[in-house]
């Protein structure tokens, strides 16, 4: 405890001896990384035409696939057509969690609707039980993209900052004292 | 035997489903060789795609058809996941369709043009996941009445 309490004294030192021109300077540094980092979000956005390009598996419902904490990147181009077998995330109309489930079937007219049915690879049954009351097929608008990569298990930091929300602010904490007190 | 069953009492809705099951002692003669052959050559590709990056292969079987109602329909008949270690041998005895196959309305009847393909989606340890077509596919033609017997 000790050693914590001389620790935290040594950064305000750092923070007191530098003057206010330096601080707005870190300020200032510390807002373009964020700009950049939603510039670089914004840009995947349009390349990939997914309004999510980057979504975490939430459910064990594509297993053995994919596992919760799995990170997929998706695109969502008009020009890809929906075909069986692909792997869609799509939302429920209502609801905001994002589903990851495969093509099971589709209906397509001459001028381009579609209708079609999803299914968790690890489920028994299609989705019909999960879709809206009433509703039997999904529609392209439903589709927030299509998942065409995959990374394993970052995406569990998104989780647990989710669910236990101590741990988010402990992040963000940490981040943000690590930018103000870095030197460069 | 191949039996092309259709059922107009499906359980949701007033649509055509067709049955279709498949079995090595095939006494149709002129389609036998044709199913064996696909089946075979697919198998044989799936020996060479298991490397180290391959995590499973997510097989299915799809028909891909056409009616007056729907440009283009595909339905996965069958589907099976293949773990990289796991035998890749698929046995073709007596499988029969595993998902319903409902048409939406009654573009089943009498299509001559029902193709049926072998996918798989590889799944790596990490990294891109790809769709691949397997190569040839069957066509399967319905006839034009409907069966009433519920036998299959």
């Amino acid at each position: 405890a000790v050693a914590a309490a001389m620790l935290s004294l040594d950064f305000l030192d750092d923070v007191r001896r530098m003057n206010k021109r330096q601080l707005y300077y870190q300020v200032l540094n510390f807002g373009m990384i964020v700009s950049s980092a939603l510039m670089i979000w914004k840009g995947l956005m349009v390349v990939t035409g997914s309004e999510s390009p980057i979504v975490v598996v939430l459910s064990g419902s594509m297993e053995p696939a994919f596992h919760r904490g799995d990170l997929l990147f998706l695109t969502n181009r008009i020009e890809d057509p929906i075909r069986v077998g692909e792997i869609v995330v799509f939302r429920i109309e209502g609801r905001e969690i994002p589903i990851v489930h495969r093509v099971l079937k589709i209906h397509e007219k001459q001028n381009g609707d579609i209708k079609f049915l999803t299914k968790g690879d690890n489920n028994a049954v299609d989705d019909r039980g999960l879709y809206k009351q009433g509703q039997h097929w999904l529609e392209k608008k439903d589709v927030v993209g299509r998942a065409r990569g995959f990374v394993p298990y970052i995406g569990i930091v998104t989780i647990l900052m989710n669910d236990y929300p101590k741990f988010k602010y402990a992040v963000l904490f940490l981040l943000g004292l690590f930018v103000l007190v870095h030197r460069e | 035997l191949r039996k092309n069953v259709e059922d107009f009492t499906g359980p949701r809705e007033r649509s055509d489903l067709g049955f279709v099951t498949f079995d090595i002692t095939a006494d149709i003669l002129n389609r036998k060789s044709g199913l064996q052959t696909f089946w075979n050559k697919n198998t044989l590709m799936l020996f060479f795609i298991f490397d180290w990056n391959v995590k499973q292969l997510f097989l299915y079987l799809s028909a891909e058809y056409s009616t007056k109602n729907n440009a283009l329909n595909q339905v996965v008949l069958w589907d099976k996941i293949m773990l990289r270690g796991d035998n890749p041998r698929l046995s073709l005895k007596d499988m029969k369709s595993k998902y319903f196959f409902f048409d939406d309305g009654n573009g089943l009847k009498g299509n001559r043009n029902i193709t049926l393909t072998l996918s798989w989606n590889v799944v790596p340890n990490a990294g891109i996941l790809p769709l691949v077509t397997g190569s040839g596919h069957v066509s399967v033609p319905f006839p034009d009445t409907y069966e009433t017997t519920k036998s299959y």
